[in-house]
């Protein structure tokens, strides 16, 4: 099962990517579930959402302490939030930055296996506005292929209307531009 | 057909509402239930559901609309939580004395004080004794299911009693999972239109809810008793009818893994998910645990409870609300008052759990099951404890 952790501010959609992502797991036939921090949230403020993928049906109503995936859809919360906090032993980071991975790795300490990419420029670039949840899933799904390619990209698609090529866009260039390397 | 999708729990409530045509929604936002009822004025407010939408100032109000349109002869719906509940409360005693069919889904939550927004049972342990047929769920299909149901078994001429669908705020109203989703068709066949015993009709004039001077108040206190507890058989009989349906399984009380358990818990709502997930932890070390499941809270399901404990040693029973200065835990004290009448009972250890949304995971089951095995071994029931408390 993987037990992905979002990390975003209130307004940047990270709450939907959680959705996203459990729409195109239910869409690909496995059992899934996504869901908010439960409690006041704030534009602006550090949030957090959650998502569950598994072959099998999950029986499960507890918080996710334990993430093996933890996506940062904003650069400034790595200097707020410690995002790794109970990150599984062979676990994901994925961080939005247009800093190097190297650079990334070496100024907070990720040991753990770790994806880059600046959704910011490449979200400004192919949807106009810097709201980087379609973006991260993209460099997500580089790493860790949990789902399909075309269901994601069909919930992406039945969420945004109109604006699902943008969308579509962002996401599949942030699968190409992502710089993925093995925990050291 | 069925369509398998992807839904919160509380928008799967709200679709099901829509597909069983309810006449009349009449409710107060209240966090968490707030879904269902935004949803259900957008059905309402985009043509796909005919129903009239009553916006209110209080849930006092709200239910006054529901139990004024139930007695006119619509189908109604409501939904709260929480404190809204709790302002509900004199107008909840009333529709059941009026027989009136209204059905509620109510987001489990706390009490104030301190001001808690999050999950446990404080709110609907508070309404026990307010004469609806009261069911919990632990998913967002069981939630689709139970909700259509709810209107087959309100609206049952045998019975025409309220009936509240619990389901648990947030870690159930506010989750994204799969369900299988019925069609129109297949809730019509289910689902019989409504045709009140009697109603509020200028042509026919009838009076309701008149004073009950002290020559009938006894009487129609029984037969408001009998008939909710009457309503048992009607209700395993529909509960036959959604399998046959929908093909799922509901009875009063539910097992898992329970029968060759050497200890049980009794678990009810969401959390009972988390709690099957440490048993199969627990069995896979060679360890014989079992799960109650309390389907049905009201009427309250004595005889299949005792049955469905046997003669096991050991009952653990978990409470998600606290009966101050008194039992401690309200669901156990009601199983140790069905347990009273039996020849031989079990220890019954009591677990105050998941306050006020503390997180309860499964390592918490655990530590549960850790104390279950302990009283078997030295044939003592402990003090009730809250699972997870900081000292």
């Amino acid at each position: 099962m993987h037990e992905v952790r979002f990390h975003g501010r209130g307004g940047q959609g990270a709450v939907t990517s959680a959705e996203l992502l459990a729409q195109a797991a239910i869409a690909d036939g496995k059992s899934a579930q996504a869901f908010p921090s439960f409690g006041p949230e704030r534009r602006g403020a550090p949030v957090i959402a959650f998502a569950r993928v598994a072959d099998a049906i999950i029986r499960n109503r507890t918080a996710i302490s334990e993430p093996n995936i933890v996506i940062v859809l904003d650069p400034s919360l790595l200097r707020l939030v410690k995002v790794n906090q109970g990150l599984k032993e062979g676990g994901l980071i994925v961080v939005n930055s247009s800093k190097s991975l190297e650079k990334v790795r070496e100024e907070f300490g990720f040991k753990a296996r770790l994806v880059v990419v600046d959704a910011n420029h490449i979200a400004r670039e192919e949807i106009g506005r810097v709201i980087t949840n379609t973006t991260m899933l993209g460099a997500m799904l580089a790493a860790e292929p949990m789902v399909e390619q075309k269901t994601l990209e069909a919930a992406l698609e039945k969420r945004f209307g109109r604006l699902a090529p943008k969308n579509i866009s962002a996401f599949r260039r942030a699968q190409r531009e992502a710089v993925i390397s093995d925990a050291v | 057909m069925e369509r398998r999708i992807g839904m919160e729990a509380s928008i799967a409530m709200a679709e099901a509402v829509g597909l069983c045509d309810a006449d009349v929604v009449s409710a107060y936002p209240i966090t968490p239930q707030t879904h269902i009822v935004e949803h259900l004025s957008e059905l309402v407010a985009n043509g796909e559901l005919d129903a009239n939408f009553v916006p209110v100032e209080s849930e006092h109000s709200a239910m006054s609309v529901c139990c004024g349109s139930s007695a006119a002869g619509a189908r109604t719906y409501t939904a709260t939580s929480s404190q809204g509940l709790a302002l509900m409360h004199e107008i909840l005693f009333i529709a059941p004395a009026l027989r009136l069919p209204i059905v509620m889904a109510v987001a489990n939550r706390s009490l104030s004080g301190p001001i808690s927004i999050w999950n446990d049972h404080s709110d609907i342990m508070a309404e026990r004794d307010i004469g609806w047929i009261q069911v919990f769920v632990e998913n967002a299909q069981e939630a689709i299911d139970l909700t259509i149901w709810s209107f087959r078994i309100a609206e049952d001429k045998r019975v025409s009693l309220p009936t509240i669908v619990n389901f648990d705020g947030f870690i159930l109203s506010h989750m994204i999972e799969p369900v299988l989703m019925p069609d129109r068709e297949q809730v019509q066949d289910f689902l019989p239109p409504f045709e009140p015993l009697q109603r509020l009709d200028i042509d026919n004039p009838v009076s309701m809810g008149p004073v009950g001077i002290p020559d009938v108040y006894t009487e129609a206190k029984y037969v408001q008793h009998k008939l909710l507890t009457d309503a048992y058989g009607p209700i395993v009989e529909t509960f036959g009818e959604l399998e046959k349906h929908f093909g799922r399984k509901y009875r009063p009380v539910e097992t898992y893994r329970a029968d060759d358990a050497d200890v049980l818990l009794l678990t009810m709502g969401a959390l009972g998910e988390t709690a099957m997930t440490a048993v199969d932890e627990r069995r896979k070390r060679g360890q014989k645990v079992g799960l109650i499941k309390l389907r049905l809270f009201r009427p309250f399901p004595y005889k299949d409870l005792l049955n469905a404990i046997g003669d096991k040693p050991v009952l653990g029973v978990m409470d998600r609300a606290v009966s101050f200065g008194g039992p401690v835990g309200p669901v156990a004290s009601e199983v140790k008052a069905a347990l009273f009448s039996a020849r031989k009972h079990p220890l019954v250890p009591e677990f105050i759990v998941g306050l006020g949304g503390r997180d309860t995971s499964i390592a918490d089951f655990h530590s549960i099951f850790d104390d279950l095995f302990e009283a078997a071994e030295r044939d003592t029931t402990p003090d009730p404890r809250f699972v997870g408390l900081r000292e």
